[in-house]
């Protein structure tokens, strides 16, 4: 009896430990595919997409917002797309962000993923307050840059003038032509993907990245002095008061420690 | 005729209205047909009603999510609409991926692969576990961790928007019921169906069995892809109360002595007082 009350207990913890072994295993497989397969930073969302941490936790990959785009921009990740799957994103190489201004793909959104506030201006939707991405121009493959002349991207752009413009220069190398070359401005450069569309080159020279991947960052040390807006900041500022202990010892011996106190 | 009716009118429904939702789906987005829209996560029905997936909705508050309110009420009209015909009936009436283990658990007996080994090598409480770990990861990655992975959204995405390699998923499940595990996918692993087993504790529309009619031929249990459920058989005459039954009915259209048949929670057991009345004068 003893016996049988023992082994049922032996039983019992090696099923806890079995199921334990087999969670763990389950678990960090199942974790580490998650985290590689969401870890794509090359995508371009449609247009009113929240923050990316935030849009894989939120949408919920119903394609309501494929179906709502007139112009079949919008796909939804599929296995072997090499991106987070079911997501919706876009190419503009092969079909861009025509940016329609009733904007039909983000108030179909269910979940919020597709944030309708983020692209409205006093109660109406705007498109030129999406921030898709950010259009970036090679300049070793813009032909622009070598001296023929081309502005397909600057046509092509719909906020023409303000997200790209033509820049002029002197051609030193003939000594009597200009470059016109352009140069997109971040402020206004929406990422809808039309210049990486228009562009002649084979690979386009102009492309949209997603403005993380796009944009550095500066941090909050940096204050504009001549900016009203940016300096407002200091008001709130606090003092930081930071003290390092000068360690006497080596400030004496430092000639003599040999090379490691000088690196 | 008559005969082949009576011993496949539910599978023939099921079907029916599987192919027949994933239709409607696939025409929203081939032909702009708006009568039900998006797929099984989430979907806008008529073009007003929103409908959503209510077990990702519990994903995405464990990884914190803020919550739309079409969200909230869609996933609250799903979560009705089981909680009144049956929790898994999701599983044996829309769910795509029913149709590949079905196919599986046919060749299967088919094949007689059970005949050759009985033993099952994992527990169908499995799900439960694949269910709350799904949720511990949500949690502590931030993001909704079965979606990610599931080969159910896999099938029905994939049949609407384009497959990819999704289908090396449905092999996978195939081949897991047919040589794996019998009832592997849906009866052991799916979280999805997991969840749906606990709405369906509470549901109306079960499985009754009378137990005066069975002949004991045991044909509903050869049938039947969660046989636990149907441990009443030729015992007692109860309905069948376990969440985990899908009312698929294939139970009721395999049984020729009218021993089995569909009721209604409330009514079903007032019948059985009520039987038993009798017998007791």
């Amino acid at each position: 009896m003893e016996n049988k009350a023992t082994s049922d207990r032996r039983k019992f913890i090696l099923n806890m430990a079995r199921g334990a072994g087999i969670t763990a295993l389950g678990g960090f497989v199942w974790s580490a595919y998650v985290s590689e397969v969401t870890a794509s930073g090359l995508i371009l969302r449609p247009p009113g997409a929240i923050k990316e941490s935030n849009f894989l936790k939120t949408c919920i990959k119903c394609g309501l917002c494929v179906e709502a785009c007139p112009y079949n921009t919008l796909l939804l990740a599929k296995p072997g797309d090499h991106k987070p799957l079911g997501t919706p994103y876009f190419i503009p190489r092969d079909i861009p962000c025509y940016m329609c201004p009733d904007i039909p793909c983000v108030p179909v959104c269910p979940t919020g993923a597709l944030s309708e506030s983020s692209v409205t201006t006093n109660g109406v939707l705007d498109i030129y307050k999406a921030d898709m991405g950010l259009a970036i121009v090679d300049k070793e493959s813009c032909i622009a840059f070598w001296g023929i002349q081309c502005d397909a991207c600057y046509r092509a752009c719909p906020i023409l003038g303000k997200a790209i413009t033509i820049e002029y220069n002197r051609n030193e190398r003939t000594g009597k032509h200009a470059f016109l070359t352009p140069v997109v401005h971040a402020d206004a450069c929406i990422g809808c993907g039309l210049c990486e569309k228009a562009c002649v080159t084979e690979k386009p020279a102009i492309f949209v990245l997603p403005n993380e991947v796009a944009m550095g960052r500066v941090g909050s040390h940096y204050i504009k002095g001549w900016d009203k807006n940016d300096e407002k900041r200091l008001e709130d500022a606090k003092e930081i008061k930071s003290e390092t202990k000068i360690s006497e010892k080596s400030a004496v011996d430092s000639l003599n420690s040999g090379s490691g106190d000088l690196y | 005729m008559t005969k082949l009716w009576n011993s496949y009118r539910y599978l023939i429904l099921r079907r029916t209205t599987q192919f027949g939702v994933l239709f409607l789906y696939f025409g929203a987005n081939a032909w702009g047909w708006t009568l039900l829209m998006g797929n099984l996560s989430s979907s806008l029905f008529l073009g007003i009603v929103p409908l959503s997936d209510p077990y990702a909705l519990l994903q995405m508050v464990a990884a914190g999510a803020i919550l739309a309110t079409d969200l909230l009420v869609g996933a609250f009209i799903v979560t009705l609409f089981y909680l009144l015909i049956g929790g898994r009936s999701f599983c044996s009436w829309v769910c795509p991926i029913n149709i590949v283990t079905d196919a599986a658990a046919l060749l299967r007996r088919k094949l007689g692969v059970d005949a050759i080994s009985k033993k099952q090598p994992a527990s169908r409480n499995m799900r439960y576990w694949v269910l709350a770990l799904s949720l511990v990861l949500s949690f502590a990655m931030g993001i909704t961790a079965f979606e990610f992975i599931s080969p159910i959204s896999m099938l029905h995405r994939g049949i609407v928007f384009g497959l990819g390699f999704g289908w090396a998923a449905m092999l996978i499940i195939f081949l897991l019921d047919l040589f794996v595990l019998k009832n592997g996918w849906c009866g052991h692993i799916c979280p999805l169906g997991g969840f749906y087993s606990i709405v369906g504790k509470l549901s109306l529309i079960r499985v009754h069995h009378n137990e005066e009619n069975c002949t004991l031929c045991m044909k509903c249990k050869v049938v039947c892809p969660e046989q636990q459920v149907l441990y009443m058989i030729g015992k007692e005459s109860i309905p069948v109360l376990s969440g985990e039954c899908t009312n698929c009915a294939r139970c009721i259209e395999v049984c020729d002595d009218d021993a089995l048949g569909f009721s209604i929670r409330g009514l079903a057991k007032n019948k059985k007082t009520g039987e038993k009345n009798e017998s007791n004068k």
